[in-house]
């Protein structure tokens, strides 16, 4: 399974004492490997593709897309697919095609800004509760087992309707609520690695509390908080689709996902392209971030396969 | 195991007075006055002075919070603003509704998604895997509204062999949709799990064993082997269904059920605060209930957790 070479680095670093070598050597093998065993994995390969390709079409989408997706031509309603409307119009005579290319811009905004928030938080508690345990733990535990027990739609409507639509206070909502299960999964890791003997040394070498975290405890920890971040993506999106969907998530006329969907509603006997293609929109996207997920959980623990 | 099972009850306490701290605390925070919303315009200042004062939303929020607890200590939930009708009252008329749709999809769940597991493991890597394989990654992918926006058209308008909203006279027909939409995320998870734990099963030595005192392989896979593998299973599919209880707002605003789902979301959009706290209080409590029944079970069908747990005498 190792190349050859890694272990006669290894040897020569233990013969020449070179210890900052072979930290600096194993510090960066786990991704390193992790990133050969992915690029392997052709659907894991599939998934990065289409969150990159997705990526690239938020950010250039004003050159992609044909039409300004918020123009309405009165003439041209409710068309269907065409040539000149490869997704046709809506009620107001707007391109479907290029709202959904702007779409994308929603959707991805909130799926990386709220799972960012969530993950600051839950690194912070997690941190917080596995590393010095006891009462903070306890506490800390505690409170996210009553953020498990609220349903997250619930949850996030409530926040919505208190704070009132737009899309800061999605990210507020969906980052607020997801913290948890990274706090959980953070302390978990910690606990398993805090008692490690390369932990020990770093305290016998004099390092402080936060140096410990940041640079020891941080690194080794990081492989699963990677792969949860990146499957919560899709369910971010998800969720911001059904807030906007149920017209307490992103307001009109800006172009997202779920409130197209939601202006499809009347229209599905006489107008189905206008759900049936920002409601594909969000399937690959959401599918992109679950196999890019699946494939790095595989790449970083091979044995789980 | 009494025991275990008390403090996991007394565990629950302190997580339902942080749910009821937490949503008086979001409600206290809408500017909105209830006097107003429940005499509605027109009404004079003394006239919602006097409402005010009878309802004590003139006393800071901590005296108001403690009056709430104690009204709800007698098992009271309060009354709608909107409707001049008691919480409880509401609430016993949806509830049966969300539960029916919740015990067709876990029907669903439970008979698609194992045996679509098990197939997919005793025919490892063949067609019928693969499909497996596909179609429960996509099923994860598909926002369930979206979904059931699709069955509507498909099967209410194209087809038109189903109904597409309601729960009209509450025959079988109404079911059909609104459960499938409901149940497409957990059956997959469920499939795969059945996979997955189903494999794990098949490797061991007993198995081995029942092959070679020459049973029939349909027995040595439905008698020996699922025993063991849908030990997790279970679990899954009793959280879901503590979670269906509640969770269904999307299906339900979709598919028009009147279920308690709705009845909250509703509630949430014309800030009917006691109807929210309260269905969401009723909701979290089957929810965190579930649980417990779900470790309890689990402890009860797996010896070893049983005895583990007594050893260190949890």
């Amino acid at each position: 399974m190792y190349p050859e070479k890694k272990i006669e680095e290894e040897k020569s670093s233990e013969i020449t004492g070179e210890l900052i070598l072979e930290r600096k050597y194993t510090r960066s093998s786990l991704y390193k490997d992790a990133w050969k065993r992915l690029k392997k994995n052709k659907l894991a390969m599939l998934g990065l593709a289409i969150v990159i390709s997705l990526m690239l079409i938020a950010i250039f989408a004003n050159f992609i897309s044909p039409y300004n997706p918020i123009e309405r031509i009165k003439e041209e309603y409710l068309l269907s697919p065409s040539g000149a409307h490869f997704f046709g119009t809506d009620l107001l005579g707007r391109d479907i095609f290029s709202r959904v290319i702007y779409g994308s811009r929603i959707s991805i905004e909130v799926g990386i800004i709220a799972v960012g928030i969530s993950m600051f938080i839950g690194l912070f508690f997690g941190a917080l509760s596995g590393y010095f345990g006891n009462i903070s733990d306890a506490v800390i535990m505690r409170v996210a087992d009553i953020f498990f027990a609220f349903p997250y739609i619930l949850g996030a409507i409530a926040i919505m309707t208190i704070l009132g639509p737009g899309i800061i206070n999605i990210f507020i909502a969906i980052g607020v609520l997801g913290w948890a299960y990274f706090a959980r999964i953070f302390r978990s890791s910690i606990l398993s690695i805090k008692n490690k003997e390369y932990i020990e040394a770093a305290r016998a070498l004099g390092a402080s509390n936060y140096r410990i975290i940041t640079r020891h405890i941080f690194p080794n920890a990081m492989a699963p908080i990677i792969v949860y971040a990146t499957m919560n993506v899709g369910t971010a999106i998800i969720v911001e689709a059904a807030l906007s969907f149920l017209g307490i998530g992103v307001q009109p006329p800006t172009p997202a996902w779920g409130k197209m969907l939601a202006e499809s509603l009347d229209y599905i006997d006489i107008a189905p392209w206008m759900m049936l293609f920002p409601g594909l929109a969000i399937v690959i996207t959401v599918l992109g971030f679950v196999l890019l997920g699946d494939g790095l959980r595989d790449a970083f623990d091979p044995k789980l396969r | 195991m009494l025991f275990y099972i008390i403090r996991r009850i007394l565990q629950i306490i302190p997580v339902l007075i942080g749910i009821t701290l937490i949503l008086f605390t979001l409600l206290y925070i809408i500017p909105e006055d209830p006097a107003r919303l429940i005499l509605q315009k027109g009404a004079t200042e003394q006239a919602l002075e006097n409402l005010r004062a009878k309802m004590g939303i003139d006393k800071p929020v901590y005296v108001q919070y403690w009056r709430y607890l104690k009204q709800l200590s007698k098992g009271d939930l309060g009354d709608s603003y909107r409707y001049r009708r008691s919480v409880n009252s509401i609430l016993a008329e949806h509830y049966p509704n969300s539960i029916k749709l919740a015990l067709a999809a876990i029907f669903i769940e439970i008979v698609i998604g194992i045996f679509a597991g098990i197939v997919s493991a005793v025919k490892k890597y063949s067609f019928w895997d693969t499909l497996v394989t596909i179609s429960t990654t996509l099923a994860v992918c598909v926002p369930i509204f979206w979904l059931g926006m699709m069955l509507q058209v498909a099967f209410g308008l194209k087809l038109g062999i189903l109904p597409m909203s309601g729960m009209g006279d509450g025959s079988i027909s109404y079911y059909i949709l609104p459960s499938i939409t409901l149940a497409s995320v957990s059956t997959a998870f469920v499939a795969r799990m059945t996979r997955s734990s189903m494999l794990e099963v098949m490797s061991n030595d007993y198995i081995v064993t029942a092959y070679a005192k020459g049973l029939s392989n349909f027995k040595v896979i439905v008698k020996h082997a699922l025993k063991n593998a849908l030990i997790p299973v279970i679990t899954l599919i009793g959280l879901d269904l503590g979670a269906f209880m509640g969770g269904a707002i999307l299906t339900e605003t979709v598919f028009n059920w009147p279920g308690v789902g709705r009845v909250i979301y509703l509630a949430i959009l014309q800030r009917d605060a006691p109807v929210v706290i309260g269905g969401t209080l009723i909701l979290v409590l089957i929810f965190v209930f579930m649980n417990l029944l779900v470790d309890v079970i689990y402890a009860w069908l797996d010896p070893r957790i049983r005895y583990y747990k007594k050893e260190i005498n949890i």
